[in-house]
């Protein structure tokens, strides 16, 4: 028993990696090639199989004047729409996940449960339901095609996340933290603020790296409700995709566009090693 | 505890997304009882856009039924597989860390610009899958043949989520109490055993919770399908978003497009508590 199972535990994760490296790896062989040797064939090894260039990577970094496709402002734009709306989500997200776990609330048949549920059920919706009417609704108010408006969508879309995360979070930290400090004088905002908070960081890491992750990853709403003004980073690559397909800059910038994630990677996994995103999935 | 504070905590949130959400949806209802044309704006034609769907658009329901089937296959293999994977960087084994961190990161990349990269993979003469099946003798047409057109979205859904499958699964494992796996060791049971009658029952709720968000996530599939294959050969590959999405905004039949919105939503939060109540059966039997 105990070697089959090693041997196959240990194909099986072996065939797994593979799976998970070989389009990074692709990615990266390609992005030092150029039209003749992508137009070749495949071939995998510079310096053996071809001449390595590094025109795809130049060209993301030249001024569009000069020929180059400029990533650098979709780049700086999707930190900025990230960030800001993940912020934003993680503090109004964390007061409201705040109360649903310790004060209990009722209008008419509406309970705390069902106003958990309205947040988290916003992740049913299927982003094209709500497309239409955004793409309405932001012109109406000058807002398409704007960083701003960006923002106000992804609200929507990561606010559900970071109460998702923080209800349960919550909902683990015991509540006799909060009562000794309402009983030594604390106001329930002070209470919450210097000691319940603190005692929170690594839900509110959690939280905060899936509303990244869920932000930066997102492409159609950026695709639906911008055109020139702002682009994002995912538009402006998936762009360079039309006619003819210049392979080179599309996996250098594919890269590009992956590496600031891979320390998310880090964080994620540092805090699920300490059992902290156990409560936030059931 | 019960104070009048509690809503100044709850509010903001709330009414922050009641605030942007609630004129959309409205909106929404609205226009699915409208024709709408650039012309002469909204006018009312009552339920004539549901008539259509109910009675003239099997496209809408073909979407539907392979968005159906292409979410359910693709969440079992990334459950199986996620699974699997958890369960082996569980506990022994040599580079945990690397291993954990490795398997998350395909979720933290952005699908469509990965799809783009999977494109170029399965290019039918330049990419390196066919080159590595060339010298058997093989060479599928991995987009533009219908059958294979779909399982290779699969593949690639399959790649950029099962890391997703697999960090709740892994977070749920470790936080799995430690008892029944002692009383599992003194009576002696094989890890056989162990598993199918301690792990997974333990994992159950669990299971069912990731199960239900993947599907969630899953029947939103779009921007694979848009970039990998448009849809096509045909409309082989064409889901309900994707549908919705050429109906409202490449033919601007918003009227249409917002009645089928509308329709699909309700089915799928139909659909999603069926299966929810139907897993908790199957899987809390006690």
């Amino acid at each position: 028993m105990g070697k089959l199972y090693k041997f196959l535990k240990y194909s099986f994760i072996t065939i797994w990696t593979v799976f998970v490296v070989a389009p990074f790896l692709w990615a990266l062989t390609t992005s030092f090639k150029d039209f003749n040797s992508v137009n070749g064939g495949a071939t995998y090894i510079p310096w053996v199989d071809f001449e390595p260039k590094l025109e795809g990577w130049k060209v993301l970094i030249k001024s569009p004047a000069n020929g180059g496709v400029d990533i650098i402002e979709p780049y700086f734009n999707s930190l900025f729409v990230t960030c800001t709306a993940s912020l934003i989500s993680i503090v109004l997200g964390t007061l409201s996940a705040y109360a649903l776990s310790r004060f209990t609330f009722k209008a008419g048949f509406v309970k705390n449960n069902d106003i958990t549920f309205f947040f988290i059920s916003q992740r049913i919706m299927p982003p094209i339901v709500l497309s239409i009417p955004f793409f309405l609704f932001l012109g109406a108010i000058n807002l398409l095609d704007s960083l701003i408006g960006l923002i106000v969508v992804y609200i929507v879309l990561l606010m559900p996340i970071a109460v998702w995360i923080m209800v349960d979070f919550f909902n683990k930290v015991p509540r006799e933290i909060d009562e000794t400090a309402l009983i030594d004088g604390c106001n329930p905002y002070q209470a919450f603020f210097k000691v319940v908070l603190p005692n929170s960081v690594p839900g509110l890491i959690v939280a905060g790296m899936f509303c990244i992750i869920f932000g930066w990853i997102d492409f159609f709403f950026a695709f639906i409700l911008t055109f020139t003004e702002v682009q994002l980073l995912p538009v402006k690559i998936v762009a360079l995709n039309s006619s003819i397909t210049p392979w080179w800059s599309l996996s250098a910038s594919a890269l590009v566009s992956v590496a600031p994630l891979i320390i998310v990677a880090f964080i994620v996994e540092r805090y699920l090693s300490k059992g902290n995103l156990s409560g936030a999935i059931k | 505890m019960n104070f009048k504070h509690k809503y100044v905590f709850l509010f903001p949130g709330l009414f922050v997304l009641i605030g942007i959400l609630i004129f959309p949806i409205i909106f929404v209802v609205r226009l699915s009882l409208s024709g709408w044309n650039s012309y002469n704006g909204l006018n009312f034609i009552g339920l004539e856009n549901y008539v259509r769907l109910f009675t003239d658009d099997p496209r809408f329901w073909q979407s539907f039924f392979r968005l159906s089937f292409l979410s359910v296959t693709t969440v079992i293999l990334q459950y199986v597989i996620g699974f699997a994977l958890a369960h082996m960087v569980w506990k022994d084994i040599k580079f945990q860390r690397f291993f954990r961190v490795l398997f998350l990161i395909p979720m933290m990349t952005t699908p469509v610009i990965m799809t783009v990269i999977w494109r170029t993979f399965f290019h039918e003469s330049l990419g390196p899958v066919n080159d590595i099946l060339s010298n058997f003798g093989m060479s599928p047409k991995w987009l533009t043949d219908p059958t294979l057109a779909k399982i290779t979205v699969i593949i690639v859904e399959v790649w950029q989520w099962t890391p997703f499958m697999f960090l709740l699964l892994l977070a749920g494992l470790l936080s799995l109490p430690k008892e029944p796996f002692l009383a599992a060791a003194i009576d002696g049971a094989s890890p056989i055993r162990k598993f199918i009658y301690v792990t997974f029952p333990l994992m159950a709720p669990i299971s069912i919770g990731a199960i239900i968000i993947r599907l969630i996530e899953a029947s939103k599939i779009m921007d694979t399908v848009y970039v990998l294959t448009s849809g096509g050969p045909g409309t082989s590959t064409e889901t309900s978003s994707f549908y919705i999405f050429i109906k409202g905004l490449r033919e601007f039949q918003m009227g249409y497009a917002a009645s089928m919105s509308f329709t699909y939503l309700i089915i799928m939060i139909i659909s999603l508590t069926f299966i929810a109540k139907g897993l908790t059966k199957l899987l809390l039997k006690d």
